[in-house]
């Protein structure tokens, strides 16, 4: 077992400020999953001893031959009855470079609504697969799944090496296979790591038992993946979020629109458009709470002042005059379907909320239901259930100001909620907008 | 100019999405209280809320569940905040519930549990139908689970078996009259992030944060303080230690640690090194069983 020491976490080190990496993991207990993110969690210092001698004292009365980690991140009363997860779960670590925050997900076909969950705010996903089974039939549905949420960056992890003798030709036979069937997927960054998860081989530290690969340890490459240029700061899109009127003596005459930056980069000065109105104004300030800024970008809540007094709500959305998002009531787009009880139907009225707006939605078509294992398009669909993911047409009560997904994932992505039991019932991105 | 320069530290990103979602609460819900303890993270979580809506005032109330057990350096640092930011101040008051006959007294003289029913009849009377609380992720295996938006039903329950899917940061706040939602901003913050933004933001605490000297006995392995509500048992040594406290709850029932940690920074570097969750370390409420969370979280709990 290799264990490097790590610094638990300084908010930064050598002057370089320490960044956030989100991802996402998918894949079952007997993948090693979890003894992977016991492994990183422990490694790394961010597991505490109580929560190991909890986890060792109920592994130890179940009579479990080890201690299982999967009791770490499988907290509910049922999980642990059952011996199954149910639901997301989040964990975090840091290193001196980066915080991360693992949504690791359950792998079953079942649960595609947890994994695409999962996927929607991850920088990364992490497919495991053991190297005594090759690619599986999941394998391949969490690597479409990944694609269909657009996660920039995807990582193989060919885990249980030490059960092939760290064979560096079974190892590649995966690695190719895998890349192949990624090449059709149209996955941005893809990275291939040969681990022991059980062991510790290449997840700190390279390992010595695989002399031939070439590549970085797992967690060397989570530190370092680039993410930065994930972010889209070309088309400048500021869904209003809130508007700040001050009822006060002392400031007066002050409004602004409050909003998390969703792409672009906005300066004082720049020329903008609101939509849907399309009346133009120029940025009078972007502010903080500590003060004004020279810029804003993703991820960061600001408040932006403009230098005309126009009527302007939440669910408005501040853009460039030459680059402004479709606005739309016709939208086509992908749907992953969430709820048990009752399927998407054609005709079906749901609410819809989509940046900071809100509509109403009409299914008025369904062109074709995917099997997200052959990725087979039925077209002869006409309901999606539980876990179903296909392409729908839907007609809005207002319009959206959209983008397409694969260009932007906060102005692509909407959610469909139930109006009879608010529930949320589908995750959609929308493919064009005719 | 290349993307690179348009980096944020994790503290900024989380502070982002802690504001974003307080701003997402005040657009869509109605009736939002925070809910106020004293403790480092409903402290951290009040600036985050004046950071939010700047230059405006908060605009919403805080509410503070009394136990009737409260550190007095706590209660003064309440009352001084909520003077500061000229917020209006809720008590949903233990010991007059128990006065009206809502709640009784627990055999061991605990009140962590009788908290809930006097949190529900408090947001019942004032229609309130958004909670802050300052929960995180990290603090416990239930709460690793927890929506930033949780749904709770008109008896205050959470299903965790039941959860609304959370997909981007698209929250779905929707109820019918009488549910409710708990929205934790600080979902994904750690213990060490907590301390971090309050060393940035230089934000004061209550001094029992911070190592002092203090008369307690050893129960359970932990050290309590000694005081009216925690009176020293029969063979128990009462003796002088020098702690701190990781959390602040309820008097009877938190723990201190042993610590020389007198400032921000010691207390960052004693976290840094830590090989015990706070919850672990301080709190005889979550010895109870396995499942101690969960089971009074289903019950309405924060």
């Amino acid at each position: 077992m290799t264990t490097e020491t790590l610094a638990p976490t300084g908010s930064e080190t050598a002057g370089r400020p320490m960044d956030l990496l989100r991802f996402a993991t998918a894949g079952s207990v007997d993948d090693g999953k979890s003894t992977l993110i016991g492994r990183l969690l422990y490694d790394t210092k961010s597991l505490f001893s109580d929560q190991l001698a909890a986890v060792e004292a109920v592994s130890a009365a179940r009579g479990d031959e080890y201690t299982d980690l999967s009791l770490l991140t499988d907290g509910l009363r049922a999980e642990r009855e059952q011996g199954i997860t149910i639901d997301v779960a989040y964990r975090y670590f840091a290193t001196p470079r980066r915080k991360f925050i693992i949504a690791d997900t359950p792998g079953h076909i079942q649960y595609t609504r947890n994994m695409v969950t999962g996927a929607s705010t991850a920088d990364l996903a992490l497919i495991l697969v053991d190297a005594r089974k090759g690619l599986v039939e999941q394998s391949r549905r969490h690597a479409f799944l990944c694609s269909l949420l657009r996660v920039p960056h995807l990582v193989l992890c060919v885990n249980k090496m030490d059960l092939v003798d760290f064979s560096q030709e079974v190892f590649e036979r995966i690695a190719d296979e895998f890349t192949a069937f990624a090449a059709k997927l149209d996955v941005p960054d893809l990275t291939v790591v040969p681990i022991s998860a059980l062991r510790g081989d290449n997840i700190v530290s390279r390992s010595e038992n695989m002399p031939w690969y070439e590549g970085p340890a797992l967690l060397h490459h989570l530190e370092r993946v680039h993410i930065a240029s994930d972010r889209n700061l070309v088309d400048v899109r500021f869904p209003v979020q809130y508007v700040i009127r001050p009822q006060s003596t002392t400031v007066t005459d002050y409004r602004g629109y409050a909003g998390q930056v969703a792409s672009g980069v906005l300066k004082p000065g720049d020329e903008v458009m609101v939509l849907p109105s399309g009346f133009t104004s120029r940025i009078a300030a972007v502010e903080t709470a500590d003060g004004p800024v020279a810029e804003a970008f993703p991820p960061m809540s600001v408040t932006v002042r403009l230098a005309d007094e126009i009527d302007i709500s939440r669910g408005d959305m501040i853009c460039r005059p030459n680059n402004a998002p479709a606005v739309a009531q016709d939208i086509e787009a992908m749907v992953c379907w969430m709820d048990e009880t009752r399927p998407l139907q054609i005709g079906g009225k749901y609410a819809i909320k989509h940046t900071t707006r809100a509509a109403r939605a009409i299914v008025r078509g369904l062109h074709y239901r995917l099997d997200i294992n052959s990725l087979h398009r039925d077209e002869s669909a006409n309901e999606l259930r539980l876990n179903e993911i296909g392409r729908v047409r839907l007609r809005t009560t207002v319009p959206l100001l959209a983008d397409e997904y694969r260009r932007n994932r906060t102005t692509g992505g909407f959610i469909v909620i139930d109006e009879t039991t608010n529930r949320t019932v589908g995750a959609g991105m929308i493919v064009e907008t005719p | 100019m290349t993307s690179a320069a348009y980096q944020v530290t994790h503290l900024d990103a989380l502070e982002a999405e802690s504001i974003f979602v307080m701003r997402e609460v005040v657009a869509e819900l109605e009736r939002p209280v925070l809910l106020f303890s004293g403790g480092k993270d409903s402290i951290v979580m009040l600036r985050l809320a004046q950071k939010a809506f700047a230059p405006s005032h908060i605009p919403f109330p805080v509410m503070h569940v009394d136990t009737g057990h409260n550190f007095p350096e706590v209660l003064d640092y309440r009352d001084r905040r909520v003077a500061e930011l000229g917020l209006q101040l809720v008590v949903a008051s233990v010991p007059e519930a128990l006065a009206s006959g809502l709640v009784r007294e627990s055999a061991d003289g605990t009140r962590n549990r009788i908290q809930t029913p006097v949190l529900l009849e408090a947001v019942e009377k004032h229609r309130f139908n958004a909670l802050f609380g300052g929960a995180r992720r990290d603090e416990e295996k239930a709460r690793a689970k927890e929506r930033m938006f949780s749904f709770r039903d008109e008896f205050g329950q959470w299903d965790p078996k039941n959860q609304r899917p959370e997909l981007w940061a698209l929250y779905n706040g929707r109820h019918h009259p009488g549910e409710s939602i708990r929205v934790f901003p600080l979902s994904n913050w750690t213990e060490l992030d907590v301390w971090h933004y309050i060393a940035r933001e230089q934000i004061e605490l209550p001094s029992i944060y911070y190592a002092h000297e203090r008369e307690v006995v050893e129960r359970d392995g932990m050290l309590y303080a000694v005081n009216e509500f925690l009176p020293a048992r029969a063979g128990e040594e009462r003796f002088k230690a020098r702690v701190r406290y990781r959390t602040v709850g309820d008097a009877s029932c938190t723990a201190a640690v042993r610590s020389d940690a007198d400032t921000v920074e010691k207390v960052i570097e004693e976290v840094a090194a830590t090989r015990i969750t706070e919850r672990g370390a301080t709190r005889g409420d979550d010895r109870v069983s396995e499942a101690a969370m969960e089971d009074r979280k289903r019950e309405g709990y924060f």
